[in-house]
């Protein structure tokens, strides 16, 4: 009886959390530029799948080119991320300097600093390097995350000195500690940190609302809102249709990657 | 060693040299005006209004989150079959980006025809038009960010139900005590720690909120969901008011530290008591 009630409850929260995303997509099927479905009316009487060709193929929104543009960020921002974060977690983590804990926490302090807080900053930093409306603004900033310095180190603090010392003894020195040794040994945490990064850089809608301008560069995010706003104002199927088609990549995305994520959580707090 | 820590910081020391860049000067026309933005700032009702929002924003979504985060955390602990499948799904709304999720809880939040009028109409409540209604508007998006921020909320805590060691699940039970008791009795003091996190990062996270706010309300109605986040937006990149954008930065940034630091002494406080 326990058992029940708790696939009950389990059911019912699935339904709760599903219903968006099923009503999303029924809303999308209809007949494009029609009136609002009502509750009972909300499964179409005929799927208007050419609402899909609309959207992707669109005339006056290039989709298509925002797909490119933010497939192009997030996997550089992945790869730069992968890159800086770790060799900044191994120096902290593994190479005693002095100050390390300051320089630590100052990291995790810059935590705080995100988005809404540093835009105008950033912003005239990035203007001022002629960056503006570039994939460079787009990458750059992101490449040094705090959070992927935390997660990595966490994961390096673990890995036992000894590997590092029988390491050295046949004369290794950082680079190829950091390298040959502690790289390949991190696989798990690398993909946590890069499937994380590819999701945080790919929904990310704040930034490169505003460190683009022309249409050409725009990701899907800021494009889903452009779409929103300017082609089908009052088009809610389309409108519909738009949400879903980008959500694909990230729902694919992160069902490929998904024991990465409830991986990298726990990580993340410590755990 | 010191040129792979050099090469390594730089990057990261562009979101931190941004703390030090933050005069409230424009660059280009505008001399420098001092501490006077600040002064003006002091007066700016609306700039107040919009802290207050975030406050309240906050004070709405993050405990009522935290809340059905641990239920949900909870029931996907038990030892049933296919636990993991439904940690999945509930999952994967968080990763959807905000753009998407703001339109489609437009839709949910529609007057007569959205997902929510539908259902109530069929107990004959009364129709609510909830992005418009100046008293629904801001709890609205609060409920929206509870559906949102489920899935990492509940690995955290499905995680922290995890480090509790069970012998004081049994050495409760065998003392009589019923399910509700040992979850106040057991879990909870040992959740002290994963709290405090997700109190602080969820705290963190609210005070910056954005996305919806520009999605689906502006602001309104009648500034009701006119949040800090949108609030600078509006005055950086609307009204092109950059140094007062700015000043306002620094107040929001200083209102998350502060709020960061609470809840940090909070952590620090519980998690030494339960050692």
């Amino acid at each position: 009886m326990k058992n029940v009630s708790i696939y009950l409850g389990l059911t019912l929260l699935a339904v709760f959390l599903a219903m968006p995303f099923v009503w999303s997509l029924f809303v999308s099927l209809h007949e494009s530029r029609s009136a609002i479905p009502e509750f009972s009316k909300i499964v179409p009487g005929r799927p208007h799948w050419e609402n899909y060709k609309t959207v992707v193929l669109n005339e006056q929104v290039p989709v298509l080119r925002f797909f490119i543009n933010s497939l192009i960020v997030s996997v550089f921002v992945v790869i730069g991320q992968l890159f800086v974060c770790s060799s900044a977690a191994f120096a902290l983590a593994r190479l005693p300097f002095r100050g390390r804990d300051l320089v630590f926490a100052l990291f995790l302090g810059t935590m705080m600093f995100s988005g809404t807080v540093v835009q105008v900053p950033l912003y005239l930093i990035v203007r001022q390097l002629s960056w503006l409306d570039t994939y460079f603004a787009l990458i750059m900033p992101s490449v040094g995350s705090a959070f992927g310095v935390f997660l990595l180190r966490q994961f390096f603090l673990q890995i036992p000195r000894e590997i590092d010392e029988a390491a050295r003894l046949d004369g290794a020195n950082e680079w190829t500690l950091y390298w040959k040794l502690l790289l390949p040994v991190s696989k798990p945490a690398l993909g946590t940190l890069g499937a994380f990064a590819f999701i945080a850089t790919w929904t990310d809608f704040f930034w490169p609302l505003i460190a683009t301008s022309s249409l050409e560069m725009r990701t899907v995010e800021v494009g889903l809102s452009i779409f929103k706003n300017s082609y089908g104002g009052t088009n809610w199927p389309l409108q519909n249709t738009a949400a879903v088609v980008a959500l694909i990549p990230v729902l694919v995305v992160f069902l490929c990657l998904q024991r990465f994520f409830v991986r990298g959580i726990t990580l993340g707090s410590g755990k | 060693m010191s040129h792979l820590s050099i090469f390594v910081i730089l990057p990261i020391a562009f979101s931190f040299w941004i703390s030090l860049q933050d005069w409230n000067v424009m660059k280009g026309t505008i001399q420098y005006v001092g501490f006077s933005q600040y002064q003006s700032l002091a007066t700016n009702a609306q700039f107040w209004g919009s802290v207050v929002n975030s406050l309240l924003y906050t004070a709405l979504s993050v405990p009522l989150g935290m809340a059905v985060s641990i239920v949900v955390a909870l029931l996907v602990s038990q030892p049933i079959k296919g636990a993991n499948l439904f940690r999945t799904l509930y999952f994967i709304p968080s990763v959807c980006s905000t753009v998407a999720v703001s339109m489609m809880w437009i839709y949910i939040y529609l007057p007569q025809t959205g997902m929510i009028n539908s259902l109530t109409k069929l107990f004959g409540l009364k129709d609510i038009d909830f992005l418009n209604d100046v008293s629904w508007a801001l709890p609205a998006l609060a409920f929206m960010s509870v559906w949102t921020n489920l899935g990492p909320r509940m690995i955290i805590y499905v995680a922290g139900l995890l480090s509790v060691p069970p012998a004081q699940y049994e050495a409760a039970q065998l003392d009589g005590a019923g399910a509700w008791t040992r979850f106040w009795k057991v879990s909870w003091p040992a959740l002290a720690p994963t709290n405090a996190f997700v109190l602080l990062t969820g705290t963190i996270a609210s005070l910056q909120l954005f996305t919806p706010v520009y999605m689906m309300t502006k602001g309104g109605p009648l500034y009701s969901t006119d949040v800090v986040g949108y609030h600078i937006f509006v005055e950086a990149w609307k009204k092109f008011h950059l140094s007062t954008a700015s000043a306002q930065s620094f107040v929001l940034l200083a209102v998350v530290a502060l709020c960061s630091w609470m809840q940090w002494k909070l952590f620090r406080k519980q998690a030494e008591s339960y050692e």
